[in-house]
């Protein structure tokens, strides 16, 4: 453990091996020690991306990569309908999961933080613990719930509701978002609690006094101060559902695939890393996009309350 | 102004109930069909059992996965753990150029969609012309474990109280020993809640093990096998049963260490205001 402490008070007898002069000093400590980590992060993180993105300039005949520069593997994976499609509807799923995810939690996180009392604690442990436990296997319970045999139907028909199952609750997008929603939702609430709790509660209070009832202070000092839990809520569903591999795989069908799908398939049976590589860039790139204009509108959004 | 207090003392307590329903009900599902005499997830129940536990235990596949994730699970949290308590106490402690660089690049795996995590580190792998197996696994889920780790770590190495290691340092402890003696007994319960915590997130990590896992699966990878027969499901729900309850119990655990944490540098600012 490099704790480069200035020690000349401490005893002469215990001092440690002299450093060279670059080790001592807080910015050196620091450094030294961040580096494992950040250096394990630079090779097992950063260097791969790099070589996504160098491989998304280049092209494959067979087994052969040929390194010449070319847009060509962006150029289909925006205009062959195939991916264009699956790029579509992957970004259409995931801003309508983050939407849906932040409206449906947002009350939740409210109602923990402003009137949770000694219990905010439990609450927050309890609605985290769903989102912890097996991903693939809480996908698989909602094929349950909604398949035509599933939990649902037979649920219904057996409480008289329905006479026949519904063919239409599986193997669609919709499927896929409520599975989704269910997923990211305790990511959603955390940030937006996180801020609601940095709120001066003086400021509701003054807002009151003042003649604001309950919906104008919420509109106009609660809202707008916890924008930025809200946009990162926004952010932490929607970067990586548009990626997501298993959801649409089991409970997608064919209306419901993703750009994973297509991604996985480039890297395995169709082996075209080039396009593969390129279709992952343009996921990333069109997710930020979208991703930053998010934050953007919701700041927008917040100014204009106010 | 009636109507107001109504939807803030009655209709939100319901709210949150519904809530909590919507996101326990697939979870209760498994361990309820695991019971289930049927091989069909259907109501109303077929009436009570346990074969499908006992289906299980002579399942050599399903064993050797389960012991394949142990190991994974051990080492990643390990290793996770570790790296994340080096950055985690340079972030909360030291001041320096490249900080905040270095501590965006640990945390991207929180902020990148993990399809691309895993398709990337599967091309560097098969670029190195190294196997695949557990050890890229392991290597895999690190990366994605750090952000976690650190985000525990940095919240339980943050109220520490500098003050105390400097006296340790001026009474003629060594840094090694004042970390050992003065520090890490204030941080344990952290550092324990950050592999408890790599641990679940290993366990239940599918997506790299896929990728990177060559011809081992870890238990999340059999599972995925599993799931194209229809006549498998109970065993799977038996085993999803079973790995739930592990989570669960690591998961109170962790957070039971947290709020030790928590309180422990609570009272301990307390005693010295």
């Amino acid at each position: 453990m490099a704790l480069a402490v200035d020690r000349s008070s401490s005893a002469a007898n215990n001092a440690p091996p002299a450093r060279p002069s670059w080790l001592r000093g807080e910015e050196a400590a620091g450094l030294a020690l961040i580096s494992p980590t950040a250096l394990y992060a630079l090779f097992l993180l950063g260097i791969p991306i790099l070589t996504v993105f160098a491989y998304s300039f280049w092209t494959q005949n067979y087994l052969e990569i040929d390194r010449s520069f070319t847009f060509e593997n962006y150029r289909i994976a925006l205009t062959e309908p195939i991916y264009r499609d699956l790029l579509l509807r992957s970004l259409a799923i995931s801003l309508v999961v983050s939407v849906v995810t932040v409206v449906v939690s947002y009350p939740v996180a409210w109602f923990i933080s402003f009137h949770g009392g000694r219990h905010k604690n439990l609450l927050l442990f309890l609605i985290t613990v769903p989102c912890w436990t097996s991903y693939l296997l809480r996908v698989m319970s909602w094929k349950m719930i909604l398949g035509y045999q599933g939990v649902l139907n037979t649920g219904l028909m057996s409480l008289g509701v329905i006479n026949e199952p519904i063919a239409s609750l599986l193997y669609n997008s919709n499927a896929v978002a409520i599975t989704l929603v269910h997923s990211w939702a305790a990511f959603a609430i955390l940030p937006i609690y996180v801020s609601l709790e940095k709120i001066d509660r003086s400021l509701v209070e003054a807002a009151r006094d003042l003649g604001d009832g309950s919906v104008r202070s919420f509109l106009r000092i609660v809202l707008p101060l916890s924008m930025p839990g809200v946009i990162s809520a926004m952010l932490i569903v929607m970067i990586p559902t548009v990626g997501d591999y298993v959801t649409p795989r089991l409970v997608g069908g064919k209306d419901g695939v993703m750009i994973a799908t297509a991604i996985q398939a480039q890297f395995g049976k169709a082996a075209n890393w080039p396009l593969g590589a390129a279709l992952s860039v343009t996921t990333m790139a069109i997710v930020s996009v979208m991703a930053g204009a998010c934050a953007l509108l919701l700041k927008l959004a917040a100014r204009r309350i106010r | 102004m009636t109507v107001l207090k109504l939807s803030r003392w009655r209709v939100l307590p319901v709210y949150m109930t519904l809530y909590l329903g919507f996101l326990y009900l697939p979870i209760l599902l498994l361990p309820v069909f695991s019971f289930n005499n049927a091989a069909a997830t259907r109501f109303p129940l077929a009436g009570f059992t346990t074969k499908w536990y006992a289906s299980l235990w002579g399942n050599r596949e399903m064993l050797d996965a389960a012991f394949n994730s142990l190991v994974v699970g051990i080492c990643v949290s390990v290793l996770s753990t570790g790296l994340a308590i080096c950055a985690a106490r340079a972030v909360t402690r030291y001041r320096f150029r490249g900080r905040r660089a270095a501590n965006g690049l640990i945390m991207a795996p929180l902020f990148l969609p993990e399809i691309i995590v895993a398709v990337s580190l599967l091309m560097i792998v098969l670029q190195v012309g190294a196997e695949l197996s557990l050890v890229t696994v392991i290597l895999g889920q690190v990366v994605f474990c750090l952000p976690y780790s650190m985000a525990v770590l940095t919240a339980g190495f943050d109220g520490f109280d500098r003050s105390l290691e400097e006296a340790s340092l001026d009474l003629g402890e060594t840094a090694f020993g004042t970390f050992r003696r003065v520090t890490l007994p204030v941080v344990a319960p952290a550092i324990l809640s950050s592999l408890l915590v790599s641990f679940t997130i290993s366990l239940d990590e599918f997506l790299l093990a896929f990728f990177l896992s060559g011809t081992e699966p870890t238990l999340p990878v059999y599972i995925w096998g599993q799931l194209r027969f229809a006549a498998k499901l109970p065993g799977v729900l038996a085993l999803g049963s079973i790995m739930l309850a592990l989570s669960i119990c690591l998961l109170v655990a962790a957070e039971l260490l947290r709020r030790r944490t928590a309180r422990q540098l609570s009272t301990g600012a307390a005693a010295h205001v």
